[in-house]
């Protein structure tokens, strides 16, 4: 309990003191989490508006497959990637595996199918809702989709937030492809793991202090968000 | 010309998944002013929705003799979640009118349904009456030359369903023919020249108001007068 006590004021110290290898970690996480962020928005939710509107065979496959994909195990996801970037594999030859880059493709790969599926379903009510006034204004498919994206676009920014917050707790994945480097590809989580493992409790307890400061920043900017444009747009 | 009516259907009807929501039905429209009347489920909404061409009918067709611009006032209007300025804007921008002109349009069509004062106030957080002017104003400026109204003030108080009843009369007046579907007799009674009574999804009669108020030609019909005369 002491040693708990001693660990704590420590970690508290590190974050107070901006500690230089602290700052690194949580920037490479920042960074690593938002371009992931960014893409699997700018890939999911096209696709997702598509699913909603669009009526082709295999269309309803295609959603069940996106679903199932959301309980795809991170570790699972890290290994399929392993073997997808490692020297032998197909992308090999990149020369992705163990760099932030191979850590942004593993984050948005495990964030894109809950993107995709939110946006489905946000779009497929939206649709719902809007369809016949839209067309009845004149506007045709593309013209009605985009609409409806502006339209949606508190829902669809409080969808990235919750990709971004499933982002950047993400661990399993993230170890697998990023190799946990010191100083490369350590992220808050992968650190968190690999320092309590160690005994190094106050750089772990820093870590997670900060983690859950941002995690619950982002639901809570979530909401306000989502009330202020319940209250201001209805 | 005129004669021949300015939409036909010839042997329209509708089926959707093996239940027939529109019996095959020939009607010429000739009024300026039509009522389509019928109980609640009759098909008012499906008819209005086949004839401004957002339902494709399994059966006969719909003939424009000179294709005429519309416009539909839906029975709940969807509004967009931006100013009541922007809503009433959307249409004309879609039609590539230049901004200066697309605001003057749009501040006038809300003028004229006594909304001049809400074009900056979100449209989505008005009141449903409000709403419904809002609709009017955003199809009103679109100038259209035949307008489809879906029980226009179904859920309006007396003072505005009297308001709306006013800029749909002046809607007509400014030369847009109108087809409104309705269970508002009195309504009917003060703006249609013509009633199309539907019932069950089949179309019963069309036939002139005076005519059908006083002496409707189907039994349904006459049911129906009895059952929602105040
Ligand atoms: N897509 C559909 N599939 C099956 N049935 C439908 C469909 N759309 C409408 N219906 C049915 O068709 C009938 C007519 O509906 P419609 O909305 O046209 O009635 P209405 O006369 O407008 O009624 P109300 O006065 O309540 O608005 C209803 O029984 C309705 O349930
Ligand atoms: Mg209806």
């Amino acid at each position: 309990m002491q040693e708990f006590a001693a660990s704590l004021a420590l970690a508290a110290h590190l974050v107070s003191a901006g500690d230089a290898r602290l700052a690194g970690i949580v920037s490479l996480s920042l960074g690593v989490s938002l371009g992931a962020t960014l893409l699997a928005c700018a890939l999911g939710m096209p696709l997702g508006a598509w699913l909603a509107i669009g009526r082709f065979p295999g269309r309803h496959t295609l959603i069940v497959a996106f679903n199932a994909l959301m309980g795809l195990p991170s570790v699972v996801a890290g290994l399929f990637l392993y073997l997808l970037l490692s020297r032998a594999g197909p992308l090999g030859g990149l020369g992705l595996l163990f760099t932030p880059t191979a850590i942004v493709i593993a984050q948005t790969f495990l964030i894109a199918p809950l993107i995709v599926a939110l946006t489905r379903q946000l779009i497929e009510d939206a649709w719902q809702e809007y369809r016949e006034q839209l067309r009845s204004l004149g506007a045709r498919r593309t013209r009605a989709v985009a609409t409806l994206l502006w339209d949606g676009r508190f829902s669809l920014s409080i969808v990235g937030l919750a990709g971004f917050g499933r982002a950047i707790a993400e661990v399993g994945a993230v170890m697998i492809v990023g190799g946990n480097i010191d100083g490369v590809t350590r992220v808050m989580t992968t650190t968190i793991a690999l320092e309590t493992s160690k005994g190094d409790l106050p750089l772990a307890l820093a870590l997670s202090l900060i983690l859950i400061a941002l995690v619950m920043g982002v639901n809570l900017f979530a909401a306000l968000l989502r009330a202020w444009a319940a209250r201001r747009w209805g | 010309m005129t004669m021949s009516g300015w939409l036909r259907l010839e042997a329209l009807g509708l089926n959707e998944n093996g239940a027939r929501l529109l019996n095959p039905v020939n009607l010429t429209l000739t009024a300026g002013r039509t009522a389509i009347l019928g109980a609640n489920g009759a098909g008012k909404s499906t008819l209005l929705r086949l004839l401004h061409g957002l339902l494709r009918p399994s059966e006969g067709r719909l003939i424009w003799p000179t294709p005429l611009s519309q416009g539909m006032v839906f029975q709940r209007p969807a509004m967009l979640r931006a100013t009541v300025l922007a809503n009433v804007e959307y249409g004309l921008k879609i039609r590539g009118v230049e901004s200066a002109e697309r605001r003057r349009r749009a501040a006038a069509a809300l003028a004229q349904v006594g909304l001049g004062d809400f074009a900056k106030r979100p449209a989505r957080r008005l009141s449903g009456g409000e709403q419904q002017h809002v609709a009017l104003a955003r199809v009103w400026a679109l100038e259209p030359q035949v307008l489809f109204l879906d029980e226009p003030t179904a859920s309006l108080d007396p003072a505005s369903s009297r308001e709306v009843e006013r800029i749909i009369g002046d809607i007509a007046a400014a030369g847009a023919r109108i087809v409104m579907s309705s269970h508002n007799l009195g309504q009917a009674r003060r703006l249609a020249e013509e009633v199309i009574f539907i019932d069950h999804g089949a179309v019963l009669e069309q036939t002139p108001a005076a005519e059908f108020f006083k002496q409707p030609g189907s039994e349904a019909a006459r049911r129906f007068l009895r059952d929602e005369m105040p």
